[in-house]
C-alpha cells in the first residue's frame, strides 16, 4: 500500500500522571484510509488508552507524559485540540445510554452541530439526512426512555457522523446490548464502512461478536504493547488469544475439542467463511464419544411462583401469569430483552414490589407478608453496578453492615464476616479500603455483604457485564463454588456464553410472559425463541448445520456436557 | 418500571400555546408576573387570573395534572394570610391608609375591611401567578426551555446545565430507588420508626453509593460532550429553537399591553400600587 497512513503511531509511549508505569509502550502502527481495524485485549491492556490517544481525550482530558509521535492525517495530534480532532475522529463510547446528552434523539444527533453554530435550517436538514443513513429518522422526537438499546446506539452513531468525520472509533460498542441488537450494531457499522468509505476502528473484547462481519486487521494488545497484527483467519488459528486471555469464537473451541486442526486453510476467522464440509466425520465421532452427565437426584422445590401477575400503574401488566418452579441448588439464567420484566421479577422475589395476584412460595410457604428485611435473609439480590451498593469505606464494615442493622452481637458478626470473607476469597483484604479494589473484587464484596445474611437464593443482575474473559471466568467460577455449597443462583443476563457454559436451565421472558423454560442448549437453537427474545443463535449450532450434523441442538448440548466434564463442574 | 417519568410531565400536544416558542412563553410569563407582582389592585389581578385560566383551558391542561400543586399553594397562602394577620393585623390599614373595622377583636387584632382586602388580594396574586408558571412548564419542551434561557442572555453553558439536569434527573431517580431498595434489603430502616439522628445517618447509606455511581456517569458525559465539541465556541445554536412568527409577536404584544395596562391603572387611576375602594 503506497497510500499515506491516516493514523500513524511512531515509537509512541504514554504514561498517565497518576500511574507509576507507562500504559502504552513503544507503539508503532499505521492505519490506512478505508481500513476496518479491530483492537482486542484484556482489561487494563491499554486498548482504551490507545483509543483515547486517537480521539484526543489524551492529552486534552486525561493528562500524562507522551513520547514519540502520533499523526492523524499527517498532523501531530499534540498540535491540534480536541475540537479539531473531533472533526476527523468520531467516537462512539460504550454505554449509549450514558452518553445520550440530548432530551430527544434528534437533539442528541444535532449536538455537535449546535456546538458548531450551524444555523437552524441547515442543522435540521443535516440531522434528517444522517438519521436516514442509520435508519433512526422516524424516531427523532423520542426521548432516551422511549428508545430501545439499539435505537440509542444508532443515535450515538448518527451523532458522530453529522460531522462527516473520516475516522469512526467505537469503544466497546457491544457492552450493554442484547445479543440480537449487538449483531445488528455490527451490521450497521459494516454498512457504514462500506457505503460511506470511512476508516473504522473497533475496540472490543467480544471477538466472536465483532467477527460477525469482515474486518481487515485485528490488533492484539497486551500490557501496553501490540503483540499481534493479523487477519482473522491467522489470529483464530494461532494460540495468541488463549495466551492473552481473550475468548476465542465458540465454534473454534468446539473444533479444537474435536481434534480438528484449526489453520488458515479452513478459513476459521468467521463462521461464514469456515470450510466446514470436511469436518463432518471428526465432529460426529467426537460427539458420539461424549457421555451425558449422570442424572442429578431430584431435590425439593425451594421457590415457586404461581400465576403471578404484576403491574406498576394498574393498567399495563409488567408480569403476566408467571409460573416458575425452582429446585434447591439450581443455577439458572433469566433472559429476555430490556423491559421484558426481568428486573421486575427479581424485585417481586426480594419483596421490593408486591405481586398483584398469584403466590410466591419459599419451601411451600407463602412469603407475601415478609418484609423486605426478612426476605433478604432468604433471597439476596446483587445489583449490577457494585458502586451502587457500597456505602462504607472499609471492606469489613461493608460486609458487616447488614448484620449490624440486625443488631447481631459484635462477636457473632466477626465470626460470620470472617467466614464469608473466606468463602469469597477476600480474607487477605479484610482491613483494606474498598477504593483499593478492582471491579471484580468490589463485586465480590457486594456478594459477600449479601451472603453474610445467609440467603438460600442469590439473584445477580448481569454479574459479568463489561468484564473481559479472565475476570468473567473468575466471577463465574466463584459463583459455581457458591452454588456447590448449596446456594441456589438466579442470573439475569444478556450473555449467551454465560447461559451456555454455566446455567443448565434458562427462563426466557418476552413482553411480561414466560415463553421458554428449558435447557440453554434448546433456547439458543430455537429460532422462534431467539427471534422473540432478541437472542442470537449460537455459532455451535451454525457449525453443526454447516457440517451436516442433523441434530444441532443435541450437538450444542454435547458441547456443554463435554466442557462441564473437562472443567469439572 | 415507570419509564415514562418526565419532569414537569411536559406533554407533546399541539395547541396554540404549545406552538409558541419557548422564548415567547418565557417573556410573556415574566411580563405577566411583573404585572401581578407590582399591582395590589384586586380588579386587575382577577382579570389576569381569568386570562391565565382561559389560556390554561386553551392549552388543554387537565385539572388532575395540577391538582396537587394547587393544593400545596392553597395551604401555603392560607397559612400565610392567617399568620400575617396574627403578626401584623394592621398591615392593610397602613398600606391603604384608611381603617374600617368589621369586627372588633381582643388585643390589637381588630378585623378591618382593609386587612381583609389586602389578604384576599395577596391570595389572588399567588393564584394568578402560579397557573402561569405551571402553564409555562407544562407547555414548553424542556430543551426548548434551555434554548430560551440562552436567548434571553443566560450563558449557554448554564442554560445547557438546565437541560442536562432534566435529561439525567430520571436516571438519578431510578438509581436512587434501586440503591434505596438494595439498602433496605440489608436492613436499612427508612421508616419514621427510626430516630431522627439515625434517619440522617441512614440517608447517607443511600447518598454515598448514589454519589459514587454518579461520578462514573459524570466522567462519561463530560467525555462524550468534549468529543462532540461542547464549549468550543462563544455561542452555540439550538436544535429545538423555534423561529418567531406572527403568533409569537402577538403573544408578546398582548402581555406587554397587560403589563403596561396594570402599571397605568396604578399610576393614573389609583395613584398608588394599592387600590382602596373604602374611601
Amino acid at each position: 500500500m503506497s497510500k499515506q497512513a491516516i493514523i500513524e503511531f511512531n515509537n509512541f509511549s504514554f504514561q498517565y500522571y497518576s500511574q507509576a508505569e507507562p500504559t502504552l509502550h513503544n507503539i508503532n502502527l499505521s492505519i490506512y484510509p478505508g481500513e476496518k481495524i479491530l483492537i482486542v485485549g484484556p482489561s487494563g491492556s491499554g486498548k482504551s488508552t490507545l483509543g483515547y490517544c486517537i480521539n484526543g481525550l489524551i492529552p486534552f482530558a486525561y493528562k500524562g507524559e507522551m513520547k514519540g509521535s502520533l499523526c492523524i492525517k499527517g498532523e501531530e495530534t499534540t498540535k491540534k485540540n480536541i475540537f479539531e480532532l473531533s472533526k476527523w475522529v468520531g467516537t462512539v463510547l460504550q454505554d449509549s445510554d450514558g452518553q445520550f446528552v440530548g432530551l430527544t434523539a434528534g437533539e442528541d444527533i444535532a449536538f455537535a452541530l449546535e456546538n458548531d453554530n450551524v444555523p437552524y435550517k441547515k442543522m435540521h436538514q443535516r440531522v434528517t439526512k444522517v438519521a436516514e443513513m442509520v435508519d433512526i429518522d422516524s424516531q427523532l422526537d423520542l426521548s432516551p426512555f422511549e428508545l430501545s438499546g439499539g435505537q440509542k446506539q444508532r443515535t450515538s452513531l448518527a451523532g458522530v457522523m453529522v460531522n462527516d468525520v473520516d475516522i469512526l472509533l467505537f469503544d466497546e460498542p457491544l457492552a450493554n446490548l442484547d445479543p440480537a441488537t449487538g449483531k445488528t450494531a455490527i451490521e450497521i457499522i459494516d454498512d457504514i464502512h462500506n457505503n460511506a468509505a470511512k476508516t473504522v476502528i473497533i475496540i472490543e473484547h467480544r471477538l466472536e461478536d465483532v467477527l460477525h462481519r469482515h474486518v481487515d486487521r485485528i490488533l492484539v494488545i497486551r500490557e501496553g504493547r501490540i503483540i499481534a497484527d493479523l487477519n482473522a483467519h491467522d489470529l483464530v488459528s494461532s494460540d495468541i488469544l488463549i495466551n492473552t486471555g481473550i475468548r476465542e469464537p465458540l465454534y473454534v473451541t468446539a473444533l479444537k475439542y474435536a481434534g480438528v486442526e484449526v489453520n488458515s486453510e479452513i478459513q476459521p476467522g468467521y463462521i461464514t467463511t469456515l470450510k466446514a464440509n470436511g469436518l463432518h466425520k471428526e465432529l460426529t465421532e467426537w460427539q458420539a464419544k461424549i457421555q451425558p452427565p449422570p442424572e442429578k437426584p431430584s431435590r425439593p422445590t425451594i421457590l415457586s411462583m404461581e400465576d403471578v401477575s404484576f403491574s406498576y400503574d394498574g393498567v399495563r401488566l409488567v408480569l403476566e401469569d408467571i409460573n416458575i418452579d425452582i429446585r434447591e441448588g439450581e443455577m439458572l439464567s433469566l433472559v429476555g430483552k430490556n423491559g421484558a420484566g426481568k428486573s421486575t421479577l427479581s424485585k417481586l422475589l426480594c419483596g421490593f414490589e408486591k405481586e398483584d395476584t398469584g403466590v410466591i412460595r419459599f419451601y411451600g410457604e407463602d412469603i407475601k407478608d415478609k418484609t423486605i428485611k426478612e426476605r433478604a435473609e432468604i433471597i439476596g439480590a446483587v445489583l449490577q453496578n457494585p458502586n451502587q451498593m457500597i456505602s462504607k469505606p472499609m471492606i469489613y464494615d461493608e460486609v458487616a453492615l447488614g448484620l449490624r442493622f440486625r443488631d447481631v452481637p459484635e462477636n457473632e458478626i466477626e465470626e460470620r464476616v470472617e467466614k464469608v470473607l473466606k468463602i469469597c476469597g477476600l480474607t487477605p483484604f479484610k482491613s483494606w479500603p474498598i477504593s483499593a479494589l478492582s471491579y471484580g473484587q468490589k463485586k465480590r464484596v457486594t456478594i459477600a455483604s449479601i451472603l453474610v445474611l445467609g440467603p438460600k437464593i442469590l439473584i445477580l443482575d448481569e454479574p459479568t457485564a463489561g468484564q473481559d474473559f479472565r475476570h468473567y471466568t473468575e466471577i463465574m467460577e466463584f459463583l459455581v463454588e457458591l452454588n456447590k455449597m448449596g446456594v441456589t443462583i438466579i442470573l439475569i443476563t444478556h450473555d449467551m456464553h454465560l447461559m451456555l457454559e454455566y446455567t443448565p436451565r434458562a427462563i426466557v421472558l418476552v413482553e411480561s410472559r414466560i415463553v421458554a423454560d428449558t435447557a440453554a442448549s434448546v433456547v439458543l437453537t430455537d429460532d422462534r425463541v431467539i427471534q422473540k427474545a432478541n437472542l442470537k443463535e449460537t455459532s455451535l449450532y451454525t457449525l453443526a448445520q454447516m457440517a451436516g450434523i442433523p441434530d444441532g441442538t443435541r450437538f450444542v448440548q454435547k458441547f456443554i456436557d463435554y466442557e462441564r466434564r473437562i472443567k469439572n463442574r | 418500571m415507570n419509564n415514562k417519568i418526565k419532569l414537569f410531565s411536559y406533554d407533546r400536544l399541539n395547541t396554540p400555546i404549545h406552538r409558541l416558542s419557548g422564548l415567547t412563553k418565557l417573556i410573556c410569563f415574566l411580563f405577566l408576573t411583573f404585572a401581578v407582582m407590582y399591582s395590589y389592585d384586586i380588579r386587575v389581578i382577577l382579570l389576569v387570573m381569568a386570562f391565565s385560566i382561559v389560556i390554561m383551558i386553551i392549552s388543554k391542561i387537565k385539572f388532575s395534572q395540577i391538582r396537587l400543586m394547587i393544593l400545596y399553594v392553597l395551604i401555603f397562602v392560607l397559612t400565610n394570610a392567617v399568620i400575617s394577620f396574627l403578626f401584623s393585623p394592621e398591615m392593610g390599614v397602613e398600606l391603604l391608609g384608611s381603617r374600617h373595622v368589621i369586627a372588633p377583636l381582643p388585643g390589637k387584632h381588630d378585623l378591618t375591611q382593609e386587612q381583609l382586602l389586602y389578604s384576599i388580594t395577596k391570595i389572588f396574586k399567588y393564584f394568578s401567578v402560579i397557573p402561569l408558571g405551571i402553564l409555562f412548564l407544562l407547555t414548553t419542551n424542556p430543551s426548548e426551555f434551555a434554548s430560551s434561557l440562552n436567548r434571553i442572555g443566560v450563558h449557554y453553558k448554564a442554560a445547557y446545565a438546565v437541560s442536562l439536569t432534566l435529561r439525567y434527573f430520571p436516571d438519578m431517580q431510578r438509581d436512587y430507588r434501586d440503591i434505596s431498595q438494595a439498602q433496605q434489603a440489608r436492613g436499612l430502616d427508612l421508616s419514621r420508626k427510626a430516630k431522627l439522628a439515625h434517619r440522617f445517618k441512614n440517608a447517607l447509606m443511600i447518598v454515598i453509593p448514589l454519589i459514587f455511581s454518579s461520578l462514573d456517569r459524570i466522567e462519561l458525559i463530560s467525555n462524550a460532550m468534549d468529543l462532540r465539541g461542547f464549549g468550543k465556541g462563544k455561542t452555540r445554536t439550538w436544535y429545538t429553537a423555534r423561529k418567531f412568527n406572527r403568533r409569537d409577536y402577538i403573544a408578546i404584544v398582548v402581555s406587554v399591553l397587560i403589563f403596561l395596562g396594570t402599571i397605568s391603572v396604578s399610576i393614573f387611576i389609583n395613584h398608588s400600587r394599592f387600590y382602596n375602594p373604602f374611601i
